[in-house]
């Protein structure tokens, strides 16, 4: 399809996307614009030089990739993608049931935002199906170009390098598809095969690594972790009188409380920390947080790597033998969650050593809903009365996990919560929730700042639904259940004009809520 | 035999041959491959008959696309729609004497053929005019809504254009292809419109299996709508392989202790 835009070793990808000059944000209306190409405003190739950093020769050895580009790349790559389409059947399927009848093209906050065609959900399949025609199918190898078919040449790499890295994989293109296809699915796929002959991103690949060597995302080894924790703890008891509890590494706890790193001291993520804290110690529910697993983020799911995937999420299973607890909590985390939900009970289970009387795992916000409902603990919505609330559906949770024991659990009981912590709730536009959320822009592994244009383009979408409630209902508080949700709006939403207080976790409206002391 | 009939026999054979060996080694591969993680799109059902209702959902209705875009939605159901209507309406050459249902169904139904070539053309149209459209379509794109609008527009004149001679022509085909069901086949009836839409029918079957036709099984095969969103309480094996021609979901395999602490460098 398409001819290509870029003609760039690796070495020009880096020094390229340092140039990533301060980019503007546009103008908040509340209305999400189609870019059209009558008025010029779609350009092919607008973005393709927008590059992450890629991976020092270090980093790639600790997670046994090739260090560096391999010299027969074009063949190692090739192999692999037969590999992976003999492994995952969604890609084998994706590859070849797209019709290309259109109807994603408009989907993706990446497209809207960058209104660069490659990001369409189908232009950015059809970067790695134009090799797969060429190599693997009848068709391409006939038709050549008339179908489709591409050689994967330094420019085809180039341009996987830069759009593959511009999918935050939030499956919302899947929604609208008439044959499923995900393409988080095919992006993930398009990252294994980079990774595997030497063309890592820098920002998830090192993260992987410090998860290997120190035990988290944030790299917070364990003494700094449990000095956080001690001061935090003081901080508590200074504020509410009580004497509330961080623990760590408490064996035999009733709960194993496995949370994103960031919860530990970035803002706003360790309100939540507190908020989860408070419901522990109103319920009088034992609970221990762990080094071993002090990260409840897996990012081995963002490179498509099933034996990173599991190497991560191996450190949680580790945590349960030690610890012993009964029940498996996990924090405010977006691809944890479907990481958890979805994937640990096939990585790392089964959890017969939990008690079965409780889901394994289970999310934070399931877990406090339930106190609420049963009247173990008291919420006062009147704390919270100087916020008028919205949420915002991470696309993890939204479309790749679930809550509860009902389908769309994971938009009822987010909801439910806030709405028992507060006086004023109010959604965002139906387009913009629920199951077709816009992704924040910086999930996926895009967190990373060389790509800050990026990342402010994606958050377009939801910025003009956040910005139409704020404006018509005077919303001033975000509540999010997403560590990479929060860090990505609290940094994007100043560039909007949108003050950075306005993100914060669910549980933070729940700390503020809670009646501490007086039991009922 | 006739060096036609002898041509056009095999032809019919080998277009035949080409799709039932392509599409059952598609189908043979997408039930082959394993899928690991489960992957449902959630919100997504929690038991398989939901789950069969999804599916029924988006094979039926097209639930996704009218989701998505309603002016594509229309052109796509109504092709298809017409598609099934035209396809069953042929079913009646295979008989001798047409069955009583199919009769109605022909004398009931005109009008579906121009429908068909409508919608088609309708969504040549889409593909041309929506800028995005026109950007992400391939020359393939084109040429498949050409050679069905080619089949459309051949059948349309064999069936109200009295000079094509195929309304005359009309018993000798039905012999021949009768026959050719039969492996008995008559002689070939020479008469160009009718070869014409009979040879494109033929190409159409031999493309088949290698486009992006394949969509017609493949949809059967999605992850993100077949399977249940039951993980959290169903264990399933790291590379569990779906067996071939068995229905549902794979048995959970037990997995080695081994492999689920696995500490090995990783594949890369
Ligand atoms: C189970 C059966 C099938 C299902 C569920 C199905 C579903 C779909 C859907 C949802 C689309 C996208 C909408 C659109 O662009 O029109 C599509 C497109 C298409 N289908 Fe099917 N289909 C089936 C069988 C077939 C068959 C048997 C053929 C042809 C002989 C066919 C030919 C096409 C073509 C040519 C397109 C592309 C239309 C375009 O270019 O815009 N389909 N199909
Ligand atoms: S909606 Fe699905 S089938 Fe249609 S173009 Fe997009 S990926 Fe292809
Ligand atoms: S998964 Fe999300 S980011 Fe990626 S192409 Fe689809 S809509 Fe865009
Ligand atoms: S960071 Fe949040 S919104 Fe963005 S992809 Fe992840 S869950 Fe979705």
């Amino acid at each position: 399809m398409a001819e290509q835009t870029v003609d760039k070793t690796p070495a020009e990808i880096v020094s390229e996307a340092k140039q990533n000059k301060a980019f503007k944000a546009p103008e908040l209306t509340g209305e999400i614009f189609m870019p059209r190409v009558e008025e010029g405003l779609i350009v092919k190739g607008v973005t393709a030089d927008v590059k992450p950093h890629m991976a020092k020769p270090e980093i790639q050895a600790k997670l046994g990739f090739p260090e560096t580009l391999v010299d027969n790349w074009e063949e190692v790559a090739v192999r692999k993608l037969g590999e992976l389409l003999e492994k995952y059947k969604s890609l084998q399927v994706y590859m070849d049931t797209c019709v290309r009848c259109g109807s994603c093209t408009d989907k993706c906050q990446f497209f809207l935002g960058t209104n660069d065609p490659n990001n369409m959900p189908v232009a950015r399949a059809e970067l790695l199906r134009q090799v797969y025609k060429k190599y693997f199918t009848t068709e391409g190898k006939l038709f050549g170009k008339l179908a489709g078919a591409h050689r994967l040449d330094l420019k085809v790499l180039g341009d996987w390098y830069a759009y593959f890295h511009q999918c935050s994989q939030c499956r919302r293109c899947s929604v609208y598809c008439p044959q499923g296809i995900d393409t988080a699915e095919i992006s993930m796929a398009a990252r294994e095969i980079m990774d595997s002959i030497g063309l890592g991103q820098k920002y998830v690949n090192e993260i992987l690594g410090k998860v290997h060597t120190i035990g988290n995302n944030l790299g917070m080894n364990p003494k700094a972790l449990a000095a956080t924790l001690e001061s935090t703890e003081e901080d508590l008891e200074e504020e509410t009188g009580q004497k509330i509890r961080l623990p760590l590494d408490e064996a035999g706890a009733e709960v194993l409380m496995v949370t994103p790193s960031a919860d530990f001291f970035a803002s706003p993520h360790v309100e939540s920390l507190l908020g989860y804290a408070k419901v522990f110690h109103q319920a009088g529910i034992s609970w221990t947080l762990s080094t071993a697993a002090s990260e409840a983020g897996n990012f081995g799911m963002f490179i498509g790597n099933y034996n990173q995937m599991q190497k991560v999420a191996s450190r949680v299973s580790d945590a349960i033998r030690e610890m012993k607890p009964k029940r498996l909590i996990v924090g405010e985390c977006g691809h944890a969650w479907r990481v958890a939900y979805s994937f640990w009970n096939t990585l790392i289970g089964p959890f017969d050593m939990l008690d079965p009387k409780y889901p394994s795992p289970q999310h934070i916000c399931e877990f406090t809903l339930d106190l609420v409902r049963r009247g173990a603990i008291k919420l006062d919505k009147s704390a919270n009365d100087e916020f008028t609330v919205t949420f915002h559906d991470s696309c993890n949770v939204a479309r790749g996990s679930s809550m509860g024991d009902r389908p769309g659990g994971q938009f009822t009981i987010p909801r439910e919560l806030i709405k028992a912590s507060c006086n004023k709730f109010v959604d965002m536009d139906k387009d913009t929730i629920h199951e077709r959320t816009f992704c924040c822009g910086g999930g996926g592994g895009l967190l990373s700042d060389e790509i800050l244009q990026i990342r402010i383009q994606g958050a377009m979408p939801k910025m003009q639904a956040l910005h139409s409630v704020i404006e018509s209902d005077g919303v001033n508080f975000m509540a999010l259940i997403c560590a990479i949700c929060k860090a990505q709006f609290t940094k994007i939403m100043p560039k909007y004009g949108i003050p950075m207080s306005v993100a914060g976790g669910v549980h933070q409206l729940v700390g503020r809520a809670i009646e501490l002391g007086a039991k009922a | 035999m006739t060096g036609l009939t002898l041509v056009f026999s095999a032809y019919f054979y080998i277009a035949v041959d080409i799709f039932l060996v392509g599409l059952l080694l598609k189908i043979w591969k997408y039930a082959a491959t394993p899928a690991p993680l489960k992957i449902p799109l959630t919100p997504a059902p929690k038991t398989t008959v939901g789950v069969g209702s999804r599916m029924f959902q988006e094979i039926v209705l097209f639930k996704s696309l009218f989701k998505s875009n309603k002016l594509l939605w229309v052109g796509g159901y109504v092709f298809h729609l017409s598609l099934l209507f035209v396809f069953m309406k042929h079913l009646r050459f295979l008989f001798p004497s047409t069955p009583a249902f199919l009769d109605n169904l022909v004398n009931f139904d005109l009008y579906t053929g121009f429908i068909l070539l409508s919608a088609l053309a309708f969504l040549f149209i889409l593909r041309l005019v929506i800028d995005r459209h026109f950007y992400i379509s391939v020359f393939n794109d084109y040429l498949l809504l050409g050679l069905l609008m080619c089949i459309a527009t051949t059948g349309l004149l064999s069936r109200f254009w009295e000079g094509g001679g195929v309304r005359a022509d009309l018993p000798d085909i039905k012999v021949f292809v009768g026959g050719l069901f039969t492996f008995n086949p008559g002689t070939v009836p020479d008469n160009r419109l009718f070869l014409t839409h009979f040879s494109l029918i033929m190409l159409l079957l031999i493309y088949f299996p290698f486009s992006k036709l394949v969509h017609a099984v493949g949809i059967f095969f999605s992850p993100t709508r077949n399977q249940v969103d039951n993980s959290r309480v169903k264990r399933w094996g790291p590379w569990t392989v779906k067996k071939p021609g068995r229905a549902g979901s794979p048995e959970p395999v037990p997995v080695q202790p081994s492999l689920i602490v696995s500490k090995d460098t990783p594949d890369s």
